[in-house]
């Protein structure tokens, strides 16, 4: 299961997540939520704003899910939130459940290093002292 | 008259705020009905001036998925210009 959402994540949508990965053969469940920090690189953050090439995103977030779960023999899932995030909120969800934790840890792991590396989506960082996209090429911070 | 071949180049985060669109059109040679990527990309250098430093530093998607570079594109195709993604 995968989702890209403007939705604002909430326990509501981690349950769904976990229920969805739950099996009767798994004697571990990791979750992980990635939080929008209020600091980057020693700027005070005020929110992030994240875009996503949805069709692709999708796509491509579901193909990660398909490798952790074969990689690890473990069951993932994982929710994405875009548009306007607050310090503090939910921006990624992710569940996983595997027949021993280790897996479940690993996949976990795997999937949200992953998704930093291969799913269309970008965020745009705004901060008290200024606005920029993180990862700009061109961006003298980057 | 006919209509010009042309490919809609979708833009993303950094670039469309640079194009200010979300989406810049690229003519297509008359003689043309496909391109390679590298054709493409010589195009919207010459087209989109405003992006032209920015593409070395970008991925294209054909039809949601990342090339491999050896692909051809024609009118009709999805094609996305795709700079360093920062999910998560």
């Amino acid at each position: 299961m995968v989702t890209i959402t403007q939705e604002t994540l909430s326990f509501e949508h981690l349950h769904e997540l976990v229920q969805n990965v739950q099996r009767d053969s798994a004697g571990a469940v990791v979750t992980f939520h990635g939080t929008v920090r209020n600091s980057s690189q020693g700027h005070a953050i005020e929110y992030l704003e994240y875009e996503a090439y949805r069709p692709m995103a999708e796509n491509e977030l579901q193909k990660i899910i398909n490798e952790a779960d074969e990689r690890f023999s473990a069951q993932c899932a994982a929710m994405h939130r875009v548009g306007r995030i607050q310090v503090g909120e939910t921006s990624v969800l992710i569940a996983v459940s595997s027949a021993h934790r280790a897996q479940a840890f690993d996949a976990c792991r795997f999937v949200m290093d992953s998704i930093k590396h291969t799913v269309p989506i970008w965020k745009k960082e705004v901060a008290v002292d200024g606005v920029w996209w993180v990862e700009d090429p061109l961006s003298k911070s980057s | 008259m006919p209509n010009t071949p042309s490919i809609e180049v979708l833009l993303f985060g950094t670039l469309k705020d640079v194009a200010h669109a979300n989406h810049v059109v690229v003519v297509l040679p008359t003689d043309m009905s496909t391109l390679s990527l590298e054709a493409l990309r010589g195009l919207i250098t010459q087209q989109h001036p405003a992006l032209a430093r920015y593409l070395p530093h970008v991925r294209i998607a054909v039809n949601c998925e990342y090339s491999s570079g050896d692909e051809q594109v024609k009118p009709g195709d999805e094609v996305a210009l795709i700079p360093p993604v920062a999910g998560g």
